[in-house]
């Protein structure tokens, strides 16, 4: 028999108790209702069990590689420290984030913050706006057995990014959040909470990087999360580019709730980790409430991407639309799991699911389990899977102008991503999320 | 003087002998037309010149300028100077004409060149001006709900773009209206003057065609090989008496 000590080490990993008390004593001066909640969420954390075999919200997911050993709680580094490419998004503000510590912040045009748009650190928010926090910070639950890990993310949660933008404003340009997670074996807690009131606007790019001084091997550990808020009439627009180290395990579990004529679109961008599982938890809580929720994947070697996904209509007259996008090449892998529910009072929902994917080698392996659960009779929802070759006659057509054969399945795939692309306006952003796309066949 | 050479040429599908025995030869300079019942195997000889991988060649040799490009991958063949202007044009939904002709042009520079891309647009604009294609055209999808005649003149203006030095061309006047046949045949027209004028492989079955792109030699291909050659005449003659004569010619001459 395996004594206590042991049985507790092999279900914490390298999240021991220590690691846990030197977390708190790093934010004792947060508001105690946090660090209760903190401390709650690690001793569920300590208590739940590892994924296994027989749970069906890891069917197809290498759930024996999730070992949470070898990594600690890095120590901090300055923002010169890090080869920081501010891309994408310039003007409206940026907060840089680095092993889990605020360590740059362009602050808000003046014209913004004086409209009372807030562009913070989640710890400025702890400590001057807590009852904003304390509404929306995690406040939905885990919907897809990764408990264990929400509750680790929960725990272990030190610093993010904090956006609201009050009612009527619009925040026009997007605001830029970057993640970066530095040094072998870092393990970092990344959190964007975004509350939009009432028919305000806004835009987030979300970066998630690892410092290039430390490898593109770098072994590290990512467990972060985001909640969207969009109030009555709010327009969110959330774009997400995960980009860690091609050795990392990453987790990412994203919260949606879109309030009455609210209207989200949130763009998940998988390039990088391991092992990447991304969570979608969608809301339409009231009337008139819309969902898009798009995603990329470009996975190679034996990256595995694992995405679940739940819409949830809880209300009459909602719509929500699901496409996710995954590229395969080399030996990699990808599971898509989504569920659409609709309550027995959302009458009129129209709800819409669809994965494809586009095998580009004959080792890789796409993994599909879409489902619908309707309680109510007056609804459209469609929802479907396609797995597909790259079309050899579009390869041919290409290669017979010249053009070689990495570079016509790079143009193949950009052709197969245009669609979920395309509904990017923002120039800029549209053309990071192409060059991320861009780098990883040159890797 | 760049030439194609096609020698003794013979090409299965599968195990099936489509091309039996093919001699040709085409000058820089020089227009070919080709015509031929449905099913001797037009097609197949211009797809598998490009190199496309349905296509096994089991005899004879096609040479470019001297050199056989049958070991070659059909990206490199089409840098070496080769175009296909396809009978049938693939779709390619999400890539832009402006993006795919961009990665053409760029795969034929030197490594480390950078493409000039105002030049590159004012180069592509004037040829679709030429060709009467709307500008807007350039922002959209390769050939992706385009009616039967805009792709034709998309082909023709990835001829123009990337100035083969032999050209290749399966039935570009099928689909096409009066017009259309008109502004066509006078953006082939263009780019045979002047010292960078392509060889060119005329596959059609339509002597209107020959009106406005007047070749300098017709072929009849039947049964997968030449089994008639001469000036544009010989047009004239099938358009009047249809292939049978031709056919029973061949008949005779090989029983
Ligand atoms: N991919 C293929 N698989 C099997 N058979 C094929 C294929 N392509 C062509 N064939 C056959 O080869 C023969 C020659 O076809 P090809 O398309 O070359 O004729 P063509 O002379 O171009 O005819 P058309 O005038 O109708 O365009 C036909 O019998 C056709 O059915
Ligand atoms: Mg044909």
């Amino acid at each position: 028999m395996s004594s206590p000590v042991s049985t507790l080490s092999k279900l914490t990993g390298s999240f021991t108790a220590e690691a846990f008390a030197a977390h708190l004593a790093r934010v004792a001066h947060l508001p105690s209702w946090w660090l209760d909640r903190q401390r709650a969420a690690y001793a569920r954390f300590v208590e739940l069990p590892m994924p296994k075999r027989t749970d069906e919200g890891w069917r197809f997911s290498n759930y024996t590689a999730l070992t949470l050993d070898g990594f600690q709680l890095p120590p901090a580094v300055k923002a010169e420290q890090i080869a920081h490419r501010e891309i994408g998004v310039t003007g409206a503000g940026t907060l840089l984030l680095a092993n889990n510590r605020l360590a740059q912040h362009v602050p808000l045009a003046p014209a913004l913050a004086q409209q009372g748009v807030i562009f913070a650190s989640l710890q400025h928010a702890l400590l001057y706006h807590g009852d904003l926090v304390r509404s929306h910070l995690l406040a939905q639950p885990s919907k897809f057995g990764s408990d264990k890990f929400a509750a680790l993310h929960e725990a272990f949660l030190e610093d993010g990014a904090f956006i609201y933008v009050p009612k009527g404003v619009d925040a026009e340009l997007p605001l830029g959040v970057f993640h970066y997670a530095c040094g072998d074996g870092a393990a970092v807690f990344p959190h964007t909470l975004v509350i939009a009131e009432e028919n305000a606007k806004v835009t987030v790019a979300d970066f998630f990087r690892s410092d290039s001084a430390s490898g593109a091997q770098a072994a590290q550990f990512a467990c972060g999360g985001n909640d969207l808020y969009a109030g009555h009439g709010a327009q969110v627009t959330y774009v997400a580019m995960q980009d860690w180290s091609r050795d990392t395990l990453s987790f990412q579990f994203n919260a949606i709730v879109a309030r009455r004529d609210a209207k989200v679109l949130s763009l998940n961008l998988h390039a990088g980790a391991r092992q990447a599982r991304h969570e979608s938890f969608s809301q339409l809580a009231a009337p008139g409430a819309h969902s898009e929720m798009l995603a990329l994947t470009i996975a190679h070697g034996t990256q595995e991407f694992d995405q679940r996904t739940l819409q949830i209509h809880q209300a009459p007259n909602t719509s929500s639309n699901l496409l996710y996008k995954n590229a395969l090449l080399d030996a990699a892998k990808t599971i898509f799991s989504g569920l659409i529910v609709v309550d027995p009072d959302a009458q009129k929902t129209d709800a819409y699911q669809s994965n494809r994917n586009l095998m580009l080698s004959d080792e890789a392996e796409a993994n599909s389990l879409p489902g619908l659960e309707i309680q109510a009779n007056d609804v459209r929802c469609t929802h479907g899977a396609t797995s597909a070759r790259i079309d050899a006659e579009q390869e041919f057509y290409l290669e017979s102008r010249g053009i070689r054969p990495a570079q016509a399945q790079e143009l193949l795939v950009f052709g197969f991503f245009e669609e979920v692309l395309g509904k990017i306006e923002n120039a800029q952003l549209h053309d990071t999320l192409a060059n991320i796309i861009r780098e990883k066949f040159k890797s | 003087m760049s030439q194609l050479e096609i020698k003794d040429l013979h090409i299965s599908i599968g195990d099936k002998p489509i091309v039996k025995g093919l001699n040709l030869t085409i000058k820089r300079g020089e227009v070919h037309a080709i015509m031929g019942p449905n099913g001797t195997g037009k097609s197949t000889l211009a797809k598998a010149i490009a190199g496309h991988p349905d296509y096994t060649i089991t005899g004879g040799d096609v040479l470019l300028d001297g050199q056989s490009v049958l070991a070659m991958e059909p990206d490199e063949r089409a840098r070496s100077g080769l175009f296909l202007a396809f009978q049938y044009p693939s779709e390619i939904p999400g890539v832009s004409i402006a993006n795919f002709l961009r990665a053409a042009v760029q795969a034929r520079m030197a490594e480390g060149e950078e493409l000039d891309a105002s030049g590159y647009y004012k180069r592509l604009y004037a040829k679709m001006d030429l060709l009467k294609i709307d500008r807007k055209f350039t922002s959209r999808a390769v050939n992706d709900g385009f009616s039967g005649g805009e792709k034709k003149r998309c082909e023709i203006l990835q001829m123009a773009m990337l100035e083969p030095k032999i050209a290749l061309m399966d039935e570009t006047d099928s689909g096409l209206d009066i017009d259309a046949l008109r502004i066509v045949a006078e953006g082939v027209n263009a780019q045979r003057n002047g010292p960078s004028a392509p060889g060119i492989l005329l596959i059609t079955h339509y002597q209107r065609l020959l009106d406005y792109i007047v070749p300098d030699f017709v072929h009849v291909m039947y049964d997968g090989r030449i089994v008639k050659s001469g000036d544009k005449t010989l047009a004239l003659e099938l358009e009047a008496k249809g292939y049978d004569w031709v056919k029973q010619e061949f008949a005779a001459a090989t029983a």
